[in-house]
């Protein structure tokens, strides 16, 4: 199989084997969800209902707030009983919606199948679309409606779905590719009659043959939509070096894909939309992998936004060892949060759960200066020098070596073998020369 | 429930550290110190303990003087030690390699605040002040004390009569050099010129690839160097960049310059092989401390390594220029790593705009 890649990158295990043979299973409706307010990139939805209402499934409880945000709904029926500050899965305390579930699962109204779905005209299904609430559910979140109006001098000729899912551990896209593929191309299909992009591609990493394959097959007669298959190598996902590998164009730095007349969409996203489209059903259930050495039965789940990760962690049976690190998201780039008491987002691919012997050291030692972090950077930056300049305060330095150009990928602190934690100290440095932008 | 740790991503490591490379760097040494034993006996071998402990012993007390951690088990001085060892001639005496050790620590790494902060290799400079303060000690009686100590003649035997006279006598560069210069300037007549054919032929590079030679402990056998190599490179312990455009331009410009029918006609795999290139190429120059960080930099480390080991060779000095070439290079790393500072993904693309 002919296979295309980005340069740099690294090579970590996948730790894909605890979970990619399990099957997509349904979560029970929890006893209580906790909607988040900021879910996703741009600003947090503005809450539509009060302490004591009543809200049926599928019900918005918050609405967008301006063009860069998304309404949020609720996934399950039942009272609103706190508006307030929860734990949020990047690691902070933020604005939510708590409804206690009355275990009746009524729907509101608004569902309906329509099989003529691809005959929508562009600005109906948009217009579903936007009120679905649909994010980008890669991880970045950034809202869907945002990414499929492009400006008019913008045009569009390739979509790329993006069923890379390079993170380690996680499984939730390669299940989600296995079991529906139909409804994945029929949103691929949408997205390319929304954008009039001519050609669609979907980018799957080389150890998801069997995704790669199931695709193969059904785009077999397809004139306009391709796999591309992509070389095992982390960050293979990363927006920019996907559609490197896939196309050969590169992003300007500073720029958005459409600059160069592409968009880029997740696999689940692709669905979420077919979901909006067809069914004009809210974007109020996610995909999500549980897993880890420790989960004594790590699973792929099609979770209710807003679900409690202690309850996922007791529908996979627990840990059989202490939980020391609990990450939503994958290890690379995925947060480390506090408790378990923290519910999901739109955006969390994955709970991956540590146990003491996975922990890593993250005692720093002195910069050899080996730069094998030069050669790991997917952006081709020199993260050493970076640091250095974070280190020592000089941030005006930093911004000129490109710090702003990080997109935190991880492969460098996963490479150094001083254990620096370059990630944290670019994540540091990036707020101060935010700083400096202030002041002038 | 317990609590959890918070830190910052990525929560995934290489299995990788600091001991583990510099260990590893130690055992790739390894073959070449089994090399030195079976050429040169075993007062190489105790020539290398020596400096190793000195090393070691002078980091850990200037750690203990200074109330610093004391980090001897990372590997990093037992490799200054072993590179100090590797450069002097098997005869030198004991105190040679100590007193080098405690300066390469001392002046070269400890001064400037330990490991990662040195601007130049610690062991070269500790060689570059042993050849300073004791040039006879550091640069004579390469092979002919040690034939008085029981060397293994049946080794150095190979090859004809009068090669066999030359290497009891003198390292191969220096010899070359010599007759070079001879048969440049016209002082020297007909055996002169099969003296060089000689050191240039077939059989004569072979020797140099094994070890049959006389030369420093541990820069003999280029074969074993390039076994320890080999595995560095596999563990991207080292990466291609300086020991290729290093050896690349050295052997480009020798076969320009260093021949004796004008130009392009020079002796190229002598060169290769002969002094202490392999050794440099791959275990000096390759130190990650003093050795620029960027792709590009690299190169230009290299190629003026290169550069300047030919030209010490063929014009300079002295017959062997590695030493001194990579510790001129070290001192220019930071004006390349700040020169060749690449530019990002996605910048070229705005540029072809404009």
């Amino acid at each position: 199989m002919r296979s295309k890649t980005f340069r740099g990158g690294v090579h970590p295990h996948d730790n894909k084997h605890y979970s990619n043979e399990k099957p997509i299973e349904e979560f029970p409706a929890p006893k209580r969800v906790v909607i988040h307010l900021s879910q996703h990139i741009g600003a947090p939805s503005k809450p539509i209902v009060a302490v004591g209402d009543f809200v049926k499934k599928g019900q918005k409880i918050a609405e967008a707030n301006g063009f860069v945000s998304i309404p949020m709904h609720t996934p399950i029926s039942g009272k609103v009983v706190k508006i307030g500050d929860f734990p949020h899965p990047i690691g902070t305390v933020q604005q939510a919606i708590e409804i206690e579930n009355n275990g009746k699962n009524e729907w509101t109204d608004s569902i309906k199948d329509n099989e003529k779905f691809l005959q929508l005209s562009v600005d109906e299904m948009k217009n579903q679309i936007k009120n679905a609430g649909v994010c980008g559910m890669g991880g970045a979140g950034f809202p869907t409606i945002v990414k499929l109006s492009p400006p008019k001098e913008k045009p569009i000729d390739t979509a790329i779905l993006n069923g890379v899912e390079c993170e380690p551990f996680l499984t939730a896209d390669h299940r989600l590719m296995l079991e529906k593929p139909d409804e994945i191309i029929a949103g691929l299909r949408i997205i390319m009659k929304i954008l009039n992009a001519k050609s669609g591609i979907i980018g799957i990493e080389l150890n998801k043959k069997d995704a790669i394959k199931i695709f193969k097959n059904k785009l077999k007669n397809s004139k306009n939509m391709k796999v591309v298959p992509l070389k095992l190598r982390y960050p293979q996902g990363a927006e920019k070096q996907l559609i490197f590998a896939a196309t050969r164009r590169k992003v300007p730095a500073g720029g958005l894909p459409m600059d160069i007349g592409v968009v880029v969409q997740n696999v689940g996203t692709a669905l979420a939309i077919y979901e909006a489209v067809r069914y004009n059903r809210p974007c109020i259930k996610r995909i999500t992998t549980v897993t880890g050495e420790i989960v004594k039965s790590p699973k792929n789940l099609r979770v209710p936004i807003g679900t409690m990760i202690s309850d996922m962690i007791n529908y996979c049976d627990g840990t059989n060892k202490n939980i020391a690190k609990i990450i939503s998201g994958g290890p690379m780039m995925g947060f480390a949060i506090p408790t378990s008491e923290t519910p999901i987002t739109k955006t969390t691919s994955g709970i991956v759960l540590f146990g003491e012997d996975d922990i890593i050291d993250t005692t720093e030692q002195v910069c050899l200066r080996c730069g094998r972090c030069v050669d790991a950077c997917p952006m081709n930056l020199t993260p050493t020098f970076i640091v250095e300049n974070v280190k020592n305060q000089n941030y005006e330095e930093a911004k000129k070596v490109n710090i702003l150009d990080c997109m935190e990928c991880g492969s460098c602190s996963f490479v150094c073998p001083s254990h620096i934690q370059l990630i944290q100290w670019i994540k540091l440095g990036k707020l101060e020369v935010g700083k400096l932008k202030k002041k002038e | 429930m317990d609590l959890v740790k918070i830190s910052s991503s990525p929560h995934f490591h290489e299995k990788v550290n600091v001991k583990k490379v510099m260990w590893s760097v130690v055992f790739a040494l390894l073959p070449a110190l089994i090399a030195a034993y079976y050429f040169f006996g075993w007062r190489s071998v105790k020539l290398t303990i020596l400096g190793v402990i000195a090393a070691v012993v002078t980091e850990a007390l200037v750690q203990l003087f200074l109330k610093k951690p004391i980090t001897v088990s990372d590997g990093s001085a037992v490799i200054t030690g072993m590179l100090l060892a590797f450069n002097l001639p098997p005869t030198a005496s004991w105190w040679i390699p100590v007193v080098g050790s405690i300066f390469a620590i001392i002046i070269g790494k400890q001064v400037f605040g330990g490991l990662g902060y040195n601007p130049v290799n610690p062991a070269l400079l500790g060689r570059a002040f042993l050849m300073a303060s004791w040039p006879t000690q550091m640069t004579t009686g390469w092979i002919s004390k040690l034939s008085n100590s029981g060397l293994k003649s049946n080794i150095i035997s190979g090859g004809s009569r009068q090669l066999q006279d030359l290497i009891t006598s003198a390292t191969p560069l220096y010899l070359a050099k010599t007759v070079r210069g001879d048969i440049v300037s016209g002082a020297a007549g007909e055996s002169a010129q099969t003296i060089f054919q000689n050191l240039s032929s077939l059989d004569y590079i072979q020797n140099l690839f094994w070890g049959n030679i006389g030369g420093c402990i541990g820069e003999v056998s280029a074969a074993a160097l390039i076994l320890g190599a080999a595995f560095l490179v596999y563990k991207h312990y080292i990466e291609w960049r300086i020991p290729v455009s290093y050896i690349g331009t050295v052997a480009i410009l020798s076969w320009i310059f260093g021949g004796i029918d004008g130009l392009f006609s020079g002796p190229v795999l002598f060169h290769i092989f002969a002094g202490g290139l392999i050794l440099g190429a791959f275990f000096m120059a390759t130190d990650m401390v003093t050795s620029p960080v960027t792709k590009k930099g690299r190169l230009i480390f290299g190629i003026g390594c290169g550069i300047l080991t030919i030209v010490i060779r063929l014009w300079g000095g002295y017959p062997e220029g590695v030493s001194y070439s990579i510790l001129i290079m070290n001192i220019t790393v930071p004006l390349i790593d700040k020169f060749t500072t690449h530019k990002p993904f996605g910048y070229q693309k705005i540029e072809n705009k404009k």
